[in-house]
């Protein structure tokens, strides 16, 4: 790619990721939640990906990588939600920790927990599939 | 507000019958992209900015990975004339268009007005919902607590498309 993407990605990159991070962490305040904020934060990577390109090892870690945090990712909103089996009322899904005040960043006990966790793992999921077309297909040609 | 839905609901219908006739592969894949737009000002239209917010934001990084696959592939489409079975298909799918329009014609006479009038479960949603999840953002609350199975199941099907596309797409090991 030509310097002006480069120079525009190194700018803009940061800021959408940390937009998709706001929606994630305030999906329980404001629209948005943990799939629309997860594909933002995977535009990101998928932007800096597209703008400065890398050497094929480099994306096959990469590729690794997420697959990790992914799997680790659910997994832990499905450990999340059997804790609530043995806790209080003993129901799946449980929300166990104490709600606080409707409306602070801080409150609905584990709604946002959940929406991390599964920030993360649409995060990862997204970029996964973009780097399997690319890797692919540069495995193929070497 | 329901003549612009119907108007942009129609614009939505001439960009999908484009991108089933355009010649160029890229052109039917930007006009595939006319009917994501517009649904999401649909649903802005409707008073639904979560789903928005997904809707445009997918169809940005679907559309930035299709333009990917169709540069790196033949940019043309073949197309052959119609035979005798393709004309069987045409009046096969207008007899069936024209009979589920008259059923869905009938089904909506009794339908309630246009949102007017909620179920009730929905109103069981909505009353007190606040004060029992602790959300301010209603979808948030009935997404991971009143309809948790359901959130469950999405992030599930998600990682199983990702190992299933990572399974299919490799070529090492596969013979």
């Amino acid at each position: 790619m030509t310097v002006i993407v480069k120079k525009t990605t190194q700018i803009v990159a940061g800021m959408i990721f940390l937009y998709g991070a706001y929606v994630v962490i305030h999906g329980h305040l404001t629209p948005g939640g943990g799939f629309a904020g997860g594909v933002i934060m995977a535009g990101a990577f998928i932007l800096v990906t597209l703008a400065f390109g890398s050497d094929f090892l480099n994306l096959k870690k990469e590729e690794a990588g997420s697959t990790a945090t992914e799997n680790i990712s659910i997994l832990m909103v499905i450990l999340l939600s059997v804790i609530g089996l043995f806790i209080g009322a003993k129901i799946f899904f449980l929300n166990f920790l104490p709600k606080g005040t409707v409306g602070e960043l801080v409150s609905a006990g584990v709604l946002p927990l959940y929406n991390i966790f599964v920030g993360i793992e649409v995060t990862s999921s997204i970029f996964i599939i973009f780097l399997a077309l690319v890797i692919y297909k540069e495995e193929e040609s070497t | 507000m329901e003549l612009a839905i119907s108007i942009i609901t129609g614009l939505m219908i001439l960009g999908a019958i484009y991108a089933i006739h355009a010649k160029d592969l890229l052109s039917a894949v930007i006009a595939c992209g006319i009917v994501g737009y517009g649904l999401v000002i649909c649903f802005l239209l409707l008073k639904a900015p979560d789903l928005a917010i997904v809707q445009i934001v997918v169809d940005t990084i679907t559309l930035i990975i299709m333009v990917a696959v169709v540069l790196n592939s033949s940019r043309e489409e073949e197309y052959s004339g119609m035979d005798s079975q393709g004309t069987i298909n045409a009046v096969l799918g207008l007899i069936i268009t024209i009979v589920l329009f008259y059923f869905f014609y009938n089904a909506i006479l009794n339908l309630d007005i246009f949102g007017k009038g909620a179920l009730r479960m929905a109103k069981a949603y909505i009353e007190g919902a606040a004060e029992k999840t602790g959300s301010a953002n209603l979808v948030t609350g009935v997404v991971f607590d009143f309809r948790g199975y359901d959130t469950l199941g999405e992030a599930t099907v998600l990682v199983t498309a990702v190992l299933g596309v990572i399974a299919i797409l490799r070529l090492k090991g596969k013979k």
